[in-house]
């Protein structure tokens, strides 16, 4: 275990949370040499409210039949979902250094044959959401109060399976639901907006049935106050937060680069993105 | 791209594209209503985890009968193929067992990487169901899935079946059930012809069945060219050749060893019919099997040819690409000389 992990009294706060998920994918960031680094920084919020306020889950057994389920649809995020992992027990801190290597559990884009906690195989964009429907229903026949959370990235939102998915969700009632969708608007062409506008994305899927909310990504009250929401609303909706977030967040070197979908760090850069994340550690 | 279509000649008769959804019964011959929608509404009796989902195709793939009788276990998707096998592999993920329907080219071609990805990849309990499988339908390319057995079987953990007949649909229905894994079962639906209930068969998941022993040629099929291939027998021996049947339901995994041992008995031509393009389907699976063992035996192949085939009345197609009993008779007898 790290110094900096160390170091935490026994209850860490979500935003303590948020800084390890951070500094675990920058470590495994440095082991590669690469990864989808900006993301993960971006989107550590949005994890460390998932694993460490809203969810329901046990680390030592990972298929519980009463866990949430967490959906990973946007399969390249993996590198910030083993951060969460590690950070909530699930996966083991010492395999960090395995990440993107041969034979590791922690591939470069996510798959649930590989990492226990990892629910679908994504790296194929716009899959999630129709799995998670399924599970949704499979929830409901069970009487299960699981829910089914399901993370993915604007880009998706140009998949017209996505919105086969989101139809059908707000038709079935699944009230079971929760998407998260991140807008960072950075996609592998260019900005998300340009390569194909999804706005007024609240409108849209406000008109397709389902229950919107959109907040700062990186605004973690704002983040939690939007999970208890969508947990609590008794509508006999689907529930969407569109999260606006920051590429890079938390590191300021990064969040200034330009923005690329897979943003170039050199070797000797990731200690300084250590130190630039610690310098503001919570 | 311009219509390089010649005028019709009006003064000839021709026939008509009965349906979108033309019975592959010839006239008189006995058949089945529905079976695999009964044998599933039997099955689902004693195994409640079974579910009944389709993409606005459940009247067109007999799935209505299960709808009828379960209508709390049936899932209906809209006309959206990628959400229906998503959302399979979701409900599979949460211990149900989908019994997915529509058609073969929609499965196949329109949502392969949802099958592939959420299904295959994670050996999810999903069982597809197909209809129009092959060159079922005079519609055109659009609902014809001449290419469906070789994108299927080309993907990892996925089980094929072809079945022949009614008879052996009732049957492969509580096999695939039994079976845990993806499967892949090509469909045929409304009135199907019943044949294989005179032959005493027994269907087996990996298992290929000798229907009937002949000396000179040794046909091996799978699907409706199964039936063709004992009627093109029957028709053969009148001209005295004498026609052996191996019927091959499951595609994949391929029953390496019956066909090897058959193929193996010297003296005989080999010739696979398949509803399904020459390439990649049952007949290159069997020509890769024996050239792999060292088995060099005359061989042949009856199949649909790699084009896009025509629109128009589903005997006049069989015709034309060489899978009508007629067809296949004369291609074997030309062979023979």
């Amino acid at each position: 275990m790290d110094t900096a992990t160390n170091r935490l009294v026994n209850a860490p706060t979500l935003a303590q949370r948020a800084y390890n998920i951070r500094r675990h994918a920058l470590r495994m960031g440095e082991v590669q040499g690469q990864g989808y680094i900006a993301q993960a920084l971006d989107i550590s919020d949005v994890l460390a409210t998932a694993y460490f306020h809203a969810m329901r889950y046990r680390p030592e057994d990972p298929t519980w039949e009463e866990r949430d389920r967490f959906l990973l649809s946007n399969g390249h995020y993996a590198i910030a979902l083993y951060a969460a992992l590690i950070e909530a027990g699930i996966v083991p801190e010492a395999e960090l250094e395995t990440y993107g290597s041969d034979d590791s559990r922690l591939p470069m884009s996510g798959m649930a044959s590989y990492t226990p906690g990892m629910e679908m195989s994504g790296g194929s964009l716009g899959l999630g959401l129709s799995i998670a429907v399924g599970m949704g229903l499979g929830l409901k026949r069970k009487k299960s109060s699981s829910r089914v959370y399901t993370l993915f990235s604007d880009g998706e939102l140009d998949e017209g399976s996505v919105w086969e998915a989101i139809s059908s969700a707000s038709h079935y009632k699944l009230d079971n639901l929760i998407g998260i969708v991140d807008v960072n608007n950075q996609q592998a062409d260019g900005p998300s907006t340009q390569v194909m506008s999804f706005e007024p994305l609240v409108d849209r899927l406000e008109a397709f049935g389902w229950f919107v909310q959109r907040v700062d990504g990186n605004d973690l009250d704002a983040v939690v106050a939007a999970f208890d929401a969508a947990k609590m609303l008794e509508a006999p909706k689907p529930r969407m937060i569109v999260a606006d977030t920051l590429m890079g967040k938390g590191v300021p070197f990064l969040e200034q680069r330009e923005k690329n979908h897979f943003i170039r760090v050199e070797p000797y850069e990731w200690q300084l993105a250590i130190a630039a994340l610690d310098a503001g550690r919570p | 791209m311009k219509s390089t279509r010649p005028a019709p000649d009006l003064s000839k008769p021709r026939l008509t594209t009965s349906a979108m959804i033309a019975s592959i019964a010839s006239e008189g011959q006995r058949t089945k209503p529905a079976p695999f929608g009964h044998a599933l509404v039997e099955l689902a009796r004693h195994r409640p985890e079974i579910v009944g989902m389709t993409a606005d195709l459940g009247k067109y793939t007999d799935l209505h009968i299960f709808a009828k009788e379960f209508p709390d276990r049936y899932y209906q998707m809209g006309m959206a193929e990628q959400l229906l096998f998503g959302a399979a592999s979701g409900l599979a993920a949460e211990g149900f067992m989908p019994f997915a329907t529509t058609y073969a080219v929609f499965a196949s071609r329109r949502a392969y990487d949802f099958i592939h990805q959420t299904i295959a990849e994670e050996d999810r309990n999903v069982k597809i169901v197909c209809a129009l499988p092959g060159l079922t339908s005079g519609y055109g390319p659009s609902h014809q899935a001449a290419e469906d057995l070789a994108l299927m079987r080309a993907m990892p953990n996925m089980t094929v079946i072809d079945p022949c007949d009614a008879h052996e649909i009732e049957q492969v229905v509580p096999a695939m059930a039994a079976h845990q894994g993806p499967v892949y079962m090509r469909l045929l639906r409304g009135q199907v012809p019943l044949v294989l209930d005179e032959y005493d068969y027994k269907f087996e998941l990996g298992k290929a069945k000798l229907l009937r022993d002949g000396r000179d040629v040794l046909m091996i099929s799978s699907g409706l060219m199964t039936m063709r291939a004992l009627e093109a027998a029957k028709a053969l021996s009148d001209d005295r050749v004498d026609v052996a049947v191996l019927h091959v339901p499951t595609i994949k995994p391929l029953d390496a060893e019956t066909i090897l041992r058959e193929a193996g008995r010297s003296g005989r031509l080999v010739v696979v019919a398949e509803n399904h393009t020459l390439i990649g389907g049952l007949g290159e699976a069997v020509a890769g099997v024996l050239m792999r063992s060292g088995v060099h035996v005359p061989f042949r192949q009856i199949g649909i040819p790699d084009e896009f085939l025509d629109a128009g009345a589903l005997p006049t197609l069989h015709d034309r690409y060489g899978i009508s009993l007629s067809e296949v008779a004369r291609q074997v007898k030309g062979w023979l000389t």
